[in-house]
């Protein structure tokens, strides 16, 4: 008894210790534009030499367990081993996703004779992103000296500074190396999504050229404008944010960037030679479903993963997310039952990555009822999109990357508009971020709808304008397709010089 | 002698392997082939695309026996291959000037 009572009096004094904190720190941030310098400078280092009281070094631990700043106790500056362990393994999920996820996913839809250009895509693309990466993407992304709301800063080229200490812009709890790794492989998945709508006639040269240029013209804007500390769209985390959007984990950067990229740059391709005269059937649905299997299982690093810590927001994610997987992908088959005749193996897979698309931008903001309408909404609607609005409009979207991502990617969006609740998530009415932007105010009167068509309107304008210029550039310099020659004898030899299967 | 080509059923081989080795016909030579008749193919539907499969999966027997042995045979055939539906397959019968049993040098019935 007394020594539940000694704890529980610890305790105590260590949140009150806590709360004191809070004006010192701000002193202490105020205190170079203050004009009596003598008497706050002081204070403040006699604060940094005092060793941490105990009241602060048990604060510093339940701000492990609470996952917010530890500031003044032992800890400061140190990730925490279980939001550590776990982003270490989100950001491995989220790169199983490509490697080889989306690799046998899109690859197993191809025809036989293009199989490795699909693998090569996404392994080039692993290694390309991760070299831009180290070299000035996290900076242009998470970067914040350029105090711009459209791209981040150059403190951290290089991977400068970039170690086990947390960057506590982001996450309190977890080490800035980690952080840089998993944002990587969103990075890296998302560019590569593309390439299944221009999929067996893009020529893999193109294909790098292509994503070079986008990462900088698209992706690095877009990324820093809503995930950046400094960032146009970030309503979360951002108290200046003109646009107080929310995405939770890249139903803008990722899904709509990607997919409308590859709508506009299908169109400009031009449709694959024999286009709906000659049949082009997946040649394996097996790897197909393989695929769609790691990618669902990759996306609990996705979305869980983007709570950046193992807490309460995170398990709510994982539930979400399993929700509108499956419901997406039972929906989907089952439109297919009662309007084509078969529950199809494409059609389950194919809406539970609708329902993983759907659901992302929202995972961490919505409830599990709110993902099974999304789930719902995600076996419709782009299952309409792909099985009739295509074959009227007669682009080449080869392996539906619009219709699947784009409309996904952009329901999603919108849905999250009406859909997000503080329930589950209370830093859309924080008082510091969401109070100051207008996020809060949109939550409590029902108007996030509004900043999210404003951000999909700038994602659509941007991946749209990029995609154009960049296409162009790419068109008039290296070309963009493979010879006719080379597409009808398969892009794997012509452009890898192997064969995907030798089975005699 | 004479030549029977049966193009049946994939799933009736055994079926009628066995009713010709009930006959006491020792051999027989199986190919996987692909064709169509009558039954046509089927659709095969993914996401939007549909593609026809004109060129349904079939198996040809061949088997050369004497003409004595032809009507029974013939008619073990088309018993243990008939589903009484559409696909079931087409039999021929053409004449066979010579075989040959390369071990041996037989030649004629006594080769088959």
């Amino acid at each position: 008894m007394i020594k539940s009572k000694t704890i529980l009096a610890g305790l105590a004094a260590a949140l009150i210790a806590a709360g004191s904190l809070i004006p010192t720190v701000a002193l202490a941030q105020e205190a170079p534009t203050t004009p009596a310098i003598a008497a706050p400078s002081t204070t403040v280092v006699a604060e940094e030499k005092a060793p941490p009281t105990l009241e602060q070094r048990i604060a510093g631990l339940e701000a492990y367990i609470n996952n917010v700043d530890p500031v003044g106790s032992k800890v400061e500056a140190v990730a925490g081993p279980g939001h550590n362990g776990w982003m270490m393994t989100a950001a491995a999920l989220v790169l199983f996703m490509t490697l080889p996820g989306l690799a046998l996913f899109y690859g197993g839809l191809v025809r036989s004779k293009n199989v490795l250009s699909i693998l090569a895509m996404c392994l080039g693309l692993a290694g390309m992103v991760t070299i831009l990466w180290w070299a000035v993407g996290y900076s242009l992304v998470f970067g914040t000296n350029f105090g711009s709301p459209f791209l981040g800063g150059s403190e951290f080229f290089f991977l400068k500074g970039v170690g086990a200490a947390p960057n506590t812009t982001y996450a309190y709890w977890i080490s800035q190396s980690v952080f840089c790794v998993y944002q990587l492989t969103f990075a890296i998945i998302t560019p590569a999504l593309i390439f299944g709508a221009t999929a067996e006639r893009m020529k893999f040269s193109a294909v790098m050229a292509f994503s070079f240029l986008w990462m900088f013209v698209v992706y690095f804007p877009l990324a820093h404008m809503v995930w950046g500390g400094t960032g146009l769209m970030n309503g979360v985390w951002n108290a200046d944010a003109k646009i107080p959007a929310v995405d939770f984990a890249g139903g803008t950067v990722v899904h709509m960037s990607s997919g409308w990229s590859a709508l506009l740059l299908c169109i400009l391709l031009g449709r694959r030679l024999g286009f709906g005269k000659v049949p082009m059937p997946p040649h394996s649905m097996v790897l197909c479903m393989v695929g769609t299997g790691m990618l669902w299982v990759g996306w609990y690093g996705f979305n869980a993963g983007s709570a950046l810590a193992a807490d309460g927001i995170a398990a709510n994610a994982f539930l979400t997310t399993t929700l509108a997987a499956a419901v997406g992908a039972f929906v989907w088959a089952m439109l297919e039952a009662v309007l084509k005749g078969h529950p199809s193996i494409l059609g389950f897979c194919s809406g539970a990555v609708a329902g993983l698309v759907v659901i992302t931008p929202a995972a961490g903001f919505v409830d599990s009822t709110g993902a099974v309408i999304i789930g719902v909404l995600a076996g419709v609607v782009p299952f309409f999109a792909v099985t009739y609005m295509k074959a009227k409009l007669g682009y080449d979207d080869a392996l539906d990357t619009f219709g699947v991502h784009a409309v996904g990617g952009t329901m999603g969006a919108l849905v999250t508009g009406f859909l997000a609740t503080s329930s589950v998530n209370s830093n859309l009415v924080s008082d510091a971020y969401a109070a100051k932007n207008g996020l809060k105010a949109a939550i409590e009167g029902g108007t996030l709808w509004v900043p999210q068509l404003q951000a999909i309107a700038l994602t659509l304008a941007l991946a749209l304008g990029g995609t154009f210029i960049i296409t162009m550039v790419i068109k008039y310099t290296i070309g963009l397709r493979a010879s006719a020659e080379d597409e009808s004898a398969g892009l794997d030899i012509s452009d890898h010089g192997e064969e995907g299967y030798i089975l005699k | 002698m004479k030549k029977i080509e049966a193009i049946i059923k994939p799933f009736k081989l055994e079926e009628v392997k066995e009713a010709l080795a009930d006959l006491g016909i020792e051999g027989m030579t199986v190919s996987e082939v692909k064709g169509f008749g009558r039954q046509k193919g089927h659709t095969e539907i993914y996401r939007g695309s549909e593609y026809t499969v004109d060129f349904l999966p079939k198996i040809k027997i061949e088997v050369v026996l004497s003409d004595s042995a032809l009507d029974s045979a013939l008619a073990a055939i088309v018993k243990s291959a008939k589903t009484g539906k559409i696909g079931d397959g087409k039999v021929f019968v053409s004449a066979v000037e010579e075989a040959i049993r390369i071990r041996t040098d037989e030649t004629g019935e006594k080769a088959i």
